[in-house]
């Protein structure tokens, strides 16, 4: 438990990181993910290759890369950004990937006689999708989505490897101090734990909300 | 456009799928306030012929015309030309994450930019007319087979559609359920709505129809009124067709 006390403010101050970085890029990813399985549903095929290439390329690639790319490469190349802000980048564009498929999967759960219904009212193709065919896409695809964002809370940990102070780096200041690291994990682990209980709560309120349209 | 002109005109409509002739040089004119009921076996391509007038099935070759305007590539013209054909469905295809009002108003207010108030007054009186008044906060799950279709129905009159498309709105009734989406149908024409409607419902298609356009194999086969379809049918096709449906 003292390792815990000792520490408190250092704790929840990595958590609050560790959050910050989870609500910004949780949010960034899911609307630039489904705008990315909007364009791979789209008529137009060079819509639909960019789409593609941006899935082959950042889902093939691992985590470590795309963070290391934006702490070393970035501010080289382009300018200076924080840490904070790179590794909020770096967590968007490699979780997006996963949350255009996930989206994509479940356009294609959506009948085609719904979109059909739409464009014979005169609905456009844009229209059709945001009104009718991604909302109930996304409606379908609650859980694996739930999971996707789950396993970027705890890709936030990869972040403290490129100086950004969240929990995953709590260990290394209670190994200083000479205190026990395993503890110190254990306690890591539980915070993780509490944040991702309410996530599935919001999942099962969701499910269930929507479970009557269908 | 003047009265003269016909509200649908299919000439010289080919269309294929692979190797499968689906529809074979099809001419067809209909009339403003015309009830045209489309008859044939499935495969005939009867349902392909409905979709084709507003382009949900692309055609190879032929023109196609509504109220004298060529149908359009697909596009902001094709959707401005489509929001004026109204069309029903076999499987109702009601939105199924949107309310009954919503299901109704969301084309007037997004395609059309009518206010959302006056949208859902209009839909009151539609839905009351289709007899779905005290259901409008519902979704489509909620609602009976008929129920659907008759939502369904109102919501392609909240465009105030110059033709009405109906494909087979029938066929996935239970039969109890058919005889409330048919008496709405009939409602239709009494008012002088323009109507193409494929069906396999004999009842309407004698009571109702102006016209019977009989399709085998992708072709239309007879083309005539319904008393003389009925009785004195003048293709062997036709006669094989009607022995196999009025012998039930």
């Amino acid at each position: 438990m003292s390792v815990l006390l000792d520490n408190l403010d250092d704790f929840l101050s990595r958590f609050g990181v560790t959050l910050g970085l989870f609500v910004l890029s949780g949010v960034a990813s899911m609307i630039l993910g489904t705008l990315l399985a909007a364009m791979r549903v789209s008529p137009v095929p060079a819509m639909r290759t960019v789409g593609t290439g941006y899935v082959t390329l950042l889902r093939n690639t691992p985590l470590t890369l795309v963070l290391f790319f934006f702490a070393l490469g970035f501010t080289k190349l382009f300018f200076y950004l924080p840490f904070f802000l790179l590794a909020v980048v770096g967590l968007s564009l490699y979780t997006a990937a996963f949350v255009c498929e996930t989206v994509r999967g479940g356009i294609s759960t959506v009948p085609a006689g719904q979109s059909e219904a739409a464009r014979a009212l005169g609905l456009g193709f844009t229209q059709t999708l945001s009104l009718i065919v991604l909302p109930q896409a996304i409606r379908s695809v609650v859980p694996p989505l739930t999971s996707v964002q789950i396993a970027l809370l705890k890709n936030t940990t990869v972040a403290a490897g490129f100086s950004v102070v969240e929990a995953g780096g709590f260990y290394r200041v209670v190994n200083e101090q000479g205190g026990s690291t395993l503890v110190a994990l254990l306690w890591v682990a539980l915070g993780f734990v509490i944040l991702v209980v309410p996530l599935t709560a919001v999942q099962r309120r969701l499910e269930k909300r929507w479970s009557v349209a269908r | 456009m003047s009265d003269a002109t016909p509200m649908v005109r299919m000439a010289g409509v080919n269309k294929h799928f692979g190797a499968l002739h689906v529809l074979r040089d099809i001419d067809l004119e209909v009339a403003r306030g015309e009830v045209v009921v489309v008859l044939g076996p499935s495969g005939s391509g009867k349902s392909t012929l409905c979709r084709a007038i507003n382009r949900l099935e692309p055609v190879d070759e032929g023109s196609i015309e509504i109220d004298g305007r060529p149908l359009p590539a697909e596009g902001r013209d094709l959707a401005a030309l489509r929001s004026d054909v109204g069309m029903v469905f076999q499987q109702f295809n009601l939105f199924s994450h949107l309310t009954i009002m919503d299901n109704v108003t969301l084309a007037p207010i997004r395609v059309r930019g009518v206010s959302r108030s006056d949208a859902e007054s209009e839909a009151r009186v539609l839905l009351d007319r289709v007899g779905i008044g005290e259901q409008s906060g519902k979704y489509p799950a909620q609602l009976s087979g008929g129920q659907q279709q008759r939502v369904a129905i109102a919501r392609a009159l909240a465009m105030a559609p110059k033709v009405m498309l109906f494909d087979e709105p029938t066929s996935a009734l239970d039969p109890e359920m058919v005889g409330e989406v048919v008496e709405v149908m009939a409602d239709l024409a009494r008012d002088d709505m323009t109507m193409v409607v494929v069906t396999h419902e004999m009842g309407f298609a004698r009571r109702t129809a102006h016209r019977v356009v009989f399709m085998d194999d992708g072709e239309i086969v007879e083309d005539t009124t319904p008393e003389s379809f009925f009785s004195r049918p003048a293709t062997d096709r036709a006669r094989d067709f009607l022995s196999k449906i009025l012998t039930h």
